[in-house]
């Protein structure tokens, strides 16, 4: 099987390592990779902050990108959401333009979406050793992932599972809402932060880069021992 | 009464109070909590909760697509049942409608059912002003109402307040020292609350459903007042948006069972009262009069607009407890009379989107609310149109010019290896390990209390050639 990378812009440019693991892991599976070099962003900054048109510019760019007619997988529940879910509908009234949307969001993959659900991997022969607990990104409720993460996580060899309370509850992140708002996002990544810190894990799990920066950044304020891991980095342990 | 007087509170201001109201956080934390367990046990108790919130979606969409035959068929049923329907195309109307039906029975003291739609055309000072004494009587509303405070919860209008704080207001408002134990406080709230329903002329309710078929109204209450409040009193007027009609009595059971469960987790609630007109020939209770005020004030409108699901809320209050924002500073820094994720979309679309330009962008957009609503209406949805909708209001800003920058450089992949090389270049001047203490501008909330992360000093795409080689 032949996939495309998405590995979105803050993959791109703040987090590298995940996409490295992300087509590490995939190749270590049978997956061939190739990565569409002309990928940007997909727009939901654009788009989440109101600004449709600017958006479906982007959404005609990244569907221009990934017209290679491959499966596209990416590590980032929050860029599918916004391909799968969103381009359609933004593209709705276009004539040429719907009928490309509806089939990159077709074609478009989350990781573990992709894992479980397409390549039918429930165990992709990882092993760390450690104490994780999973905080559950926002856009996989969207997705209806809500059970493919863990699936792959349990059955890490070595790794054991905490369960984090309020595991389901948005980090506080929401792109802009987190400029906006930082007295609000504030207050939430620092209670998510702390219920992480109770589980007594070596290292939280997320699927998002969104989640990762902004969990990532307030655990290392809190001078906390918890490390954070991007699932396809996890996955790709071995 | 001392009713709130600012229509549009300063958000960040008010919300950032909140954040540093230990005693609010505290409380916010365990209502929403017990709240959202009970919504979560009492949707897997269902067999297929998620085709049963399907249903009541059809329900009500099938009834706003026919909401003119709907309306007009409600009006001949309560009709027929010696009921008289009063149509009000805004708040002015509907507060002149319910004076003048006081006026003219000779009302003088009025007891009300609690009732978020009152409260949306700020019902209350009218009937003061025209010489009507109201009493809330549901217990939450009650506390509020001498307080001279607004709801700051759907359904729990109260949850602002601790047992300590009520009974100070009780104490204060009744001249008497009063313990600040839950029970004596239940028990001196039911002895004056009694009181006031035995003296009553003048009942006031709500409607969470109304019928067109029946030209029934049902009223959903866990403490009783509702049913106290239709039947003491010899006139009974109900308030209902004109969106809370639906089609047939047999859809009432699909949305009652949604209602508790979305609400607070219950099979029921404690008292459904179902009511079809004034006290009929040889019946033992009920009012002599039954007056249906329909309100519009602004829903018609959105009828036609790209927020039409917005009216298919039934009102229960779960996207609230879902959220993760509303959890954090509670119901009175959203400004208006409907609160939380919902009220973030209900009090622009009524009251005005200019006027209210932080609500949409007060949600992470992390879709809880919609998890939980139990007619799954597409509230993430509805904000982010809001936020489009706003840039036709505003002349263009730094913001939109900077968004169109940025637009313009993601076009170009050159530009933006460009930008990205750059970026990285400056930012990792100031950072250490790779994380950024503080930022300048816009960024300077995000720094306050987590780091940033500069880019990597290799990119993705730095490193793709060496991952093919």
């Amino acid at each position: 099987m032949k996939v495309s990378l998405m590995v979105t812009c803050l993959g791109d440019a703040l987090f590298p390592e995940v996409g490295v693991a992300t087509v590490r892991l995939l190749r270590r599976l049978g997956v061939e990779v190739d990565f569409p070099a002309a990928q940007t962003c997909c727009g939901q900054p654009h788009f989440n902050s109101g600004y449709h048109h600017d958006a479906r510019e982007l959404a005609k760019h990244t569907i221009q990108a990934f017209a290679n007619k491959q499966l596209v997988v990416s590590p980032s529940g929050s860029c599918a959401a916004m391909v799968k879910l969103e381009y359609p509908e933004l593209l709705h009234d276009d004539m040429v333009w719907h009928g490309r949307a509806e089939d990159l969001a077709r074609r478009t993959h989350e990781l573990s979406d992709f894992l479980v659900n397409v390549l039918k991997k429930e165990d992709v022969g990882a092993r760390l050793e450690g104490k994780a607990t999973y905080h559950m990104a926002c856009h996989l409720r969207g997705l209806g992932l809500q059970r493919e993460p863990e699936t792959l996580l349990q059955n890490v060899r070595g790794l054991q599972l905490a369960p984090l309370e309020r595991y389901d509850e948005c980090c506080g992140f929401g792109g802009s809402f987190s400029v906006r708002y930082p007295g609000i996002s504030g207050a939430m990544v620092q209670d998510k932060a702390a219920l992480i810190e109770k589980t007594g894990a070596d290292v939280v799990v997320a699927t998002d880069a969104g989640c990762l920066m902004n969990i990532g950044g307030c655990l290392r304020r809190r001078g906390s021992k918890v490390k954070f891991m991007h699932l396809a980095e996890v996955l790709n342990s071995t | 009464m001392n009713y709130a007087k600012h229509e549009h509170h300063d958000f960040a201001g008010a919300s950032a109070q909140a954040l540093t109201d230990p005693p609010l956080q505290a409380a916010l934390a365990r209502l929403t909590d017990i709240l959202m367990a009970g919504n979560r046990r009492s949707y897997a108790a269902l067999a297929d909760s998620s085709a049963l919130r399907d249903h009541a979606k059809r329900i009500k969409e099938h009834a706003l697509a026919h909401l003119d035959r709907y309306l007009e068929e409600l009006e001949q049923t309560v009709t027929k049942r010696g009921g008289k329907v009063h149509w009000a195309a805004t708040a002015e109307d509907a507060r002149q409608i319910v004076v003048n039906i006081a006026r003219q029975a000779g009302c003088k003291k009025a007891v009300k059912s609690k009732s978020m739609t009152s409260e949306e055309i700020h019902l209350n000072p009218a009937l003061e002003k025209a010489g009507v004494e109201v009493t809330e009587t549901d217990f939450g509303e009650f506390i509020i109402q001498i307080a001279g405070e607004r709801p700051s919860h759907l359904v729990a209008p109260a949850v602002h307040h601790t047992r300590e704080s009520i009974a100070r207001v009780m104490s204060h408002h009744l001249q008497e020292s009063l313990p600040d134990d839950a029970r004596s406080l239940a028990m001196t709230g039911r002895r004056v609350l009694r009181e006031k329903f035995y003296q009553a002329d003048l009942g006031i309710t709500g409607a969470n459903f109304v019928v067109a078929q029946t030209g029934t109204i049902v009223l959903v209450t866990n403490e009783g007042n509702g049913r106290l409040t239709t039947t003491c009193p010899r006139v009974h007027v109900a308030i209902a948006g004109i969106e809370k009609v639906i089609p047939r009595f047999s859809d009432l059971p699909v949305f009652l069972k949604l209602l508790a469960r979305g609400a607070t987790g219950q099979t029921l609630s404690v008292y459904t009262t179902i009511i079809t007109g004034a006290r009929q020939p040889g019946e033992m209770d009920g009012p002599e009069e039954f007056h249906l005020v329909l309100l519009d004030n602004g829903r018609s409108k959105i009828l036609g607009s790209p927020f039409r699901e917005s009216l298919q809320c039934i009102r229960c209050g779960a996207c609230l407890n879902a959220c993760p924002v509303y959890r954090r500073i509670g119901g009175h820094a959203y400004g208006g009379v409907y609160s939380g994720p919902i009220g973030s979309i209900l009090t622009p679309l009524y009251d005005s989107v200019s006027l209210n330009p932080d609500l949409p962008h007060a949600s992470s957009l992390c879709g809880a609310c919609q998890a939980a609503c139990p007619v799954k209406i597409n509230i993430p949805h509805m904000l982010i149109g809001l936020r489009q909708m706003q840039h036709r209001y505003k002349p263009a800003r730094l913001e939109d010019l900077a968004y169109a920058a940025w637009k313009e450089v993601l076009r170009r992949p050159w530009l933006y290896r460009l930008s990205l090389r750059f970026a990285k270049v400056f930012l990792r001047l100031f950072a250490q390990d790779g994380w950024l203490r503080r930022l300048p501008g816009p960024g300077s909330g995000w720094t306050q209390v987590r780091d940033f992360p500069a880019p990597a000093k290799r990119t993705f795409r730095d490193r793709w050639k060496e991952l093919n080689s």
